[in-house]
């Protein structure tokens, strides 16, 4: 009969669509927004740093992985990920040598030196940022606006200054490329959740448990501006969105999340009010990073029907 | 109404519109049938014929080899030609009694005691007679399953009636065309369990599906049929019992020890067959789809039917598949060849011009969590998989590994395309193998 041999593999015999590679594209898209509108706000500056930014971090991956003697992975675009959320992350105006710095940080030591993609224990753009925050204080928290150097709305509130929520929500305030515009931010959020990326586990958690920190220990009560200047100010939205939502460094299990979220929300808090930067998402971030094993071990999900059992053992 | 469905599950590419408007033809035999004489779980069943014998339509040829066992019909008539190891759709060499078609297909007589007279021990010693297993695809002995510790403790008689296998269409044809039948078989179910209701589950992507069987068992006080949501494994048997009763078991408990019988569609109307017409089974309905073959459609098949024959049905391939496959894309079986033959719980062949699973290679794992939110046992397949290919067995173990029903979802959703689902086999197999060195 027909003496033609199959292929054979194990069930099931179809894939879905998604790949890491498109899902890595789908943040990128939804990043644009935020992305084109710090461009706009920040000029040519901006977008010199976004391009470094990128170009030293798939660089910096290719030449670990080819020297190294590792199957080259540059095609997932989650290096060039990284170098855009990094650029989002830095003043528009730094001297070209810390974003490529800060490039090689993050592909190199957080996420290489682990073992890569899916192996790296915090967020490869934030361990970047926050080692650059440290290393160079005064070039990452200096920023120039229309030509002259002021302080972010965050920084203004923290001194007992007043804000315009207004421009806070449209953007066109001082503060690192993608951070800025929570408008821009929110839009590309409700991509990410319609195209099913992330889960509204992590950030809703995360910004109420936020905004109930701020209610309670903000020092201002029930003072709505206040509340609305911290949420669309410094990198609550970009970090709570786009950023604790990072797969590799987030917890996977549904419960996990939540509880992922409320330590983000009081940590940040902690940090913003009690501590003596105006800024706290960074930090807030990379720290509940390292608690997502023990966070995943405490919320394991109970199998279906092994409830009656007692559950896990 | 207000649809019944499980936590967790997928929503694949159904690709039901190839073959679900294809009314069921009957597709005789040209060539050799091939019985394997182990078409279903337990033990073999042992040839009673012998080579040269003549046998006939409905004649027993293999006879069950214990209480889980089945015993086996020839659904041709002609000359037994040999009896020796033959290939299964499962990839496996089975002593196989293979039959000379003699094209006639001269029957034996079918008779059946009337049904008001049989007894319950009658009704099952029927099905017993008849050889019928589940042929939802797992082949379990319907006799076996009808006969529980405590007839009283089951309430739900549940027909699977899901379909939620993508491309098969088979069980929607029946339910169409003949559903007098299926009802009929789940009656008699329900005569055997007095205290129990019966339950129809049947997706929403079969709305005719639905209202021709609410309109026929209308009058039927004890039958509702449940209008499920679409989505893939519905039918898996846990994942029905939840949706229909809202009860769990796990992989130590039998559907009955939360009080429920599952039964496919198929098997309702074998169980039909066997009691009210006395004839055993040696058909049923078998899509064959995909997009390879020129026609696809639904086809009533003698069981025992070379698979290749099955594309000539169809029309004969359109393009040489990469893929053929014995059920449904999600957790059927890739065959070598299609020299094999189309037993008993042989749902479907699918033919594929691509093979999307040889097209893609797995990468690092980036922790998504789809294969976790897929998961309608609620596990973790990505960590299962881990611990299963560096067999970390215990830990595995402890993790629930062994609750895997190895619907495929967690493989099918995974965007670094890590065969996870083939992973938590491997690891199930070996928790399964050390409980049973443990005995």
């Amino acid at each position: 009969m027909n003496e033609q041999l199959y292929k054979v593999s194990a069930n099931p015999h179809v894939r879905d669509k998604v790949t890491t590679h498109s899902i890595m594209l789908d943040v990128m898209i939804a990043l644009l927004p935020a992305t084109l509108f710090g461009f706009y706000n920040f000029g040519l500056s901006a977008v010199i740093t976004t391009v470094i930014c990128i170009a030293t971090c798939v660089i910096a991956e290719y030449a670990w992985q080819h020297f190294m003697g590792k199957p080259v992975t540059i095609k997932d675009m989650s290096a060039a990920l990284t170098g855009l959320l990094l650029a989002l992350n830095l003043p528009a105006d730094v001297p070209f040598w810390i974003p490529i710095l800060g490039g090689l940080f993050a592909i190199i030591v957080v996420k290489q030196v682990f073992g890569g993609l899916g192996q790296n224990f915090m967020n490869p753009a934030l361990g970047a940022r926050c080692f650059l925050l440290l290393s160079f204080t005064g070039r990452m928290t200096t920023f120039t606006y229309d030509a002259v150097t002021t302080a972010t709305p965050l920084a203004t509130l923290k001194t007992g200054g007043a804000v315009d929520v207004m421009k806070m929500f449209i953007g066109t305030i001082p503060g690192t490329i993608g951070e800025t515009s929570a408008i821009a931010l929110i839009i590309g959020g409700v991509y990410l959740v319609a195209k099913k990326i992330i889960s509204l586990r992590i950030p809703v958690a995360y910004i109420v448990t936020f905004a109930v920190f701020i209610l309670l220990f903000g020092g201002h009560g029930l003072d709505i501006p206040f509340l609305a200047a911290h949420l669309c100010g410094g990198g609550l939205l970009l970090g709570a969105i786009y950023m604790a939502t990072d797969y590799v460094t987030s917890p996977i299990t549904p419960k996990g999340q939540i509880v992922f979220g409320i330590i983000l929300g009081i940590l940040t808090g902690v940090f913003r009010i009690f501590g003596a930067s105006a800024e706290g998402v960074s930090y807030a971030i990379i720290i509940s990073n390292l608690l997502v094993p023990l966070i995943e071990k405490v919320t394991l999900p109970t199998a279906f029907g092994m409830e009656k059992k007692g559950g896990k053992k | 109404m207000a649809l019944f469905t499980f936590k967790g599950g997928i929503h694949p590419y159904d690709g039901k519109d190839l073959a679900k408007d294809q009314p069921i033809k009957e597709y005789l035999p040209k060539g050799d049938c091939i019985y394997p004489v182990s078409q279903h779980i337990g033990a073999p069943a042992k040839p009673i014929v012998k080579k040269g014998d003549r046998v006939l339509v409905g004649q027993k040829i293999a006879e069950a080899g214990g209480f889980v066992s089945a015993n086996i019909f020839s659904s041709i008539s002609g000359t037994v030609k040999k009896i020796e190891p033959h290939l299964t759709p499962a990839g496996a060499m089975v002593n196989s009694i293979i039959v000379e078609n003699d094209g006639l297909f001269e029957s034996v007589e079918f008779s059946a005691k009337p049904y008001n007279e049989m007894s319950r021990e009658e009704i099952i010693g029927a099905i017993k007679e008849a050889g019928i297993i589940g042929l939802g695809g797992a082949g379990f002995p319907t006799h076996v399953k009808l006969s529980p510790k405590d007839a009283d403790a089951i309430d739900y008689i549940i027909i699977n009636a899901a379909e939620c296998e993508p491309y098969i269409t088979a069980d929607y044809r029946c339910m169409l065309e003949v559903p007098e039948k299926m009802i009929s078989g789940l009656n008699i179910i329900l005569d055997l369990f007095p205290k129990a209701k019966g339950i129809i589950g049947v997706e929403d992507n079969k709305p005719d599906a639905i209202k021709k069987l609410e309109g026929l068992t209308a009058s039927e006080s004890r039958i509702q049929v449940a209008p499920l949501k679409t989505k893939y494994p519905q039918g898996a048997e846990r994942s029905l019992i939840f949706a229909t009763t809202g009860r769990s078991i796990n992989s130590a408990m039998l559907p009955a020890d939360a009080g429920c019988i599952v039964d496919n569609v198929a098997t309702a109307m074998a169980i039909h067959d066997a009691v009210k017409e006395g004839k055993p089974l040696y058909e049923r309905v078998v899509t064959v789809s995909g997009d390879a073959v020129n026609n696809p459609g639904n086809f009533l098949v003698k069981s025992g039917t070379n698979v290749a024959e099955l594309v000539d049905a169809a029309g004969g391939f359109k393009t040489q598949p990469e893929k053929i496959i014995s059920g449904g894309p999600m957790m059927g079986m890739a065959m070598s060849s299609l020299d094999v033959p189309a037993q008993k719980a042989f749902s479907s062949l699918l033919t594929f011009v691509k093979d999307p699973v040889s097209a893609v290679s797995p990468s690092a794992c980036i922790r998504c969590g789809r294969c976790v939110n897929a998961c309608p046992e609620f596990l973790m397949p990505t960590k299962l998989a881990e611990l299963a290919d560096h067999h970390e067995i215990d830990r595995f173990e402890e993790l629930n590994g062994a609750e895997c029903v190895q619907c495929g979802s967690c493989s099918y959703v995974c965007p670094a395309k890590r065969p996870l689902a083939q992973s938590m086999a491997a690891g199930r197999r070996q928790v399964l193998a050390n409980r049973r060195n443990r005995k």
